[in-house]
């Protein structure tokens, strides 16, 4: 038994906390005939926090997938600091942890083992340290009595909430968040805010960020790209992007509510 | 055209994820836990239908071939009859079928239903290789369980004929005379035989079950359709290698 142990695959070498840049250039991506991303570029600053934004079915959760390395690009590349986010040795080096927008916990998991499994899967360290980290992180979410349930006990919300405790017990380098507030009641919203910009602030975290919540986006972002059909149409701060005029821009920004003659009945009387 | 790629693919990516998993093997002092649970839900929990199941194709074939012999004058053979038909052949068969419908079908939707909900895309952004976590527990407990599985299977197939030939007052073959017959012609190699074809089936089941689950895309209906893919192919690969390996081992 102890032959075998030692042949087991060693703790990941971690890099030296550096901040961590990605770099997109050109990526594109179709599904059959269907394009998703045209010729993306842009780059993400070390300790950056990077916001996504754009309409429903723009490309904005592709583009993420891709920046984690579980997508193969149609054309373009994706690099973090230069290493290519599908290898395992990059995930290994850099600590490249994902907020799915569903959570994505393991169902036949507690919420303990969801968040304890990255270290004990890397043996990071030893047990009652890992108990720590879990701890640590259950409080910093304020779910510390959700500690011994499985996911199919939780409120989408909550399930949310462990989802972005276990990126935190990842300890990692590039955060990826994938609509990280929405289910979240503003409350909490603004905890994730705070703990997006925490992990900028304390550990130089780079972190990209894709939601719809502009008021998220616009509290916490350096910067914001705009994707629309696939193409990215900004890549602004918050103050340049408010300036901005391009029409689909602030279309998007500042959606014209007007009830007295909706747009759906417009285009309802079009199609007749 | 379509259908032949798609087969083709399916062939080549089971082939990679049976590589990968046992290129994991050094891990494996550390998913014992794991091992001992799926060891657990596919032995277990399908034994009880191992054992019905058995128990009946026994009596059933004690039941048709009893009266044949009988006919011609050899019912003192019936042992040998049903002892070989199940070591050899019905015991691996069947017990590969069931798993295939009870315990393939279950692999498959659970793995189909962590690939659509972004549990294994998780595992993979965590560097945990879905290969080591999932599959190769799953492969190593069917190693272990499928030839237990089928030695219960055939003994109590044995008993089953057994019954048949005592209590059915046409044949009317004392069980010590059925177990002197099924003693004198059955040989280890018989056996051996009958256990190598069932870890093979077990293993090919098992490996159709996870590949065709971690590649489901899609929703509960691609879940569904996953499930009834896995069976139809575990069902003709287990009869076709049948044919093959009856031939190698012959």
């Amino acid at each position: 038994m102890a032959s075998l142990r030692r042949k087991s695959p060693p703790a990941p070498v971690r890099d030296d906390r550096s901040p961590v840049r990605i770099t997109v250039s050109g990526l594109s991506k179709s599904y059959g005939p269907q394009s998703v991303l045209r010729e993306v570029s842009l780059e993400v600053q070390p300790g950056e926090i990077f916001v996504i934004m754009g309409p429903s079915g723009s490309g904005k959760s592709v583009l993420l997938r891709h920046v984690a390395g579980l997508e193969v690009p149609t054309g373009g590349t994706v690099a973090i600091n230069g290493h290519d986010p599908r290898l395992p040795e990059t995930r290994d080096r850099f600590a490249l942890a994902l907020v799915f927008q569903s959570g994505a916990l393991f169902n036949s998991l507690s919420v303990y083992e969801n968040l304890a499994l990255y270290p004990l899967e890397h043996r990071l360290c030893p047990k009652p340290e890992i108990r720590e980290r879990v701890v640590r992180a259950l409080r910093i979410l304020s779910i510390e009595n959700a500690v011994h349930k499985f996911p199919s006990e939780l409120s989408g919300g909550m399930k949310k909430r462990v989802a972005i405790a276990r990126a935190l017990v990842m300890e990692p380098q590039v955060m990826l968040y994938d609509e990280p507030t929405s289910e979240l009641d503003p409350v909490m919203a603004a905890t994730i805010a705070e703990i997006i910009a925490t992990l900028k602030e304390q550990f130089s975290v780079t972190s990209v960020v894709v939601s719809h919540d502009r008021d998220l986006a616009f509290a916490i972002a350096d910067r914001i790209a705009v994707l629309h059909q696939g193409r990215l149409l900004a890549v602004q701060t918050p103050a340049e992007l408010r300036e901005n005029r391009d029409p689909i821009i602030r279309e998007f920004l500042r959606p014209v509510i007007n009830l007295q003659e909706p747009r759906f009945k417009k285009l309802e009387a079009n199609h007749d | 055209m379509n259908r032949i790629n798609e087969v083709f693919e399916a062939f080549g990516s089971a082939l990679i994820l049976a590589w990968r998993a046992f290129r994991s093997l050094p891990s494996a002092p550390r998913i014992l836990r794991r091992v001992s649970e799926q060891g657990y839900l596919a032995g277990y929990t399908t034994l009880p239908i191992v054992a019905i199941l058995l128990f009946f194709i026994g009596a059933v074939l004690a039941l048709q071939a009893g009266n044949t012999l009988r006919d011609f004058g050899a019912k003192q053979l019936i042992g040998t009859l049903v002892g070989e038909s199940i070591a050899r052949e019905l015991g691996p068969v069947m017990v590969a079928i069931l798993l295939a419908g009870r315990v393939g079908s279950a692999v498959t939707a659970e793995l189909a239903s962590m690939r659509v909900s972004g549990e294994v895309d998780a595992l993979v952004t965590m560097n945990i290789p879905p290969e080591r976590m999932l599959v190769l527990p799953r492969l190593l407990a069917v190693l272990l369980i499928t030839p237990v599985l089928t030695i219960i299977g055939n003994i109590i197939g044995w008993f089953g004929g057994a019954v048949v030939c005592a209590g059915v007052s046409t044949i009317g073959v004392e069980p010590e005379m059925y177990f002197q017959a099924l003693k004198q012609y059955l040989t280890v190699r018989d056996i051996m035989d009958g256990l190598i074809k069932a870890e093979v089936f077990g293993f090919v089941v098992m490996l159709i079950a996870c590949s065709t689950g971690l590649r489901t895309r899609g929703g509960p209906r691609e879940i569904g359709f996953a499930v009834t893919k896995s069976v139809v192919f575990s069902l003709i690969a287990i009869l076709t290698l049948d044919y093959f390996i009856t031939k190698a081992l012959d």
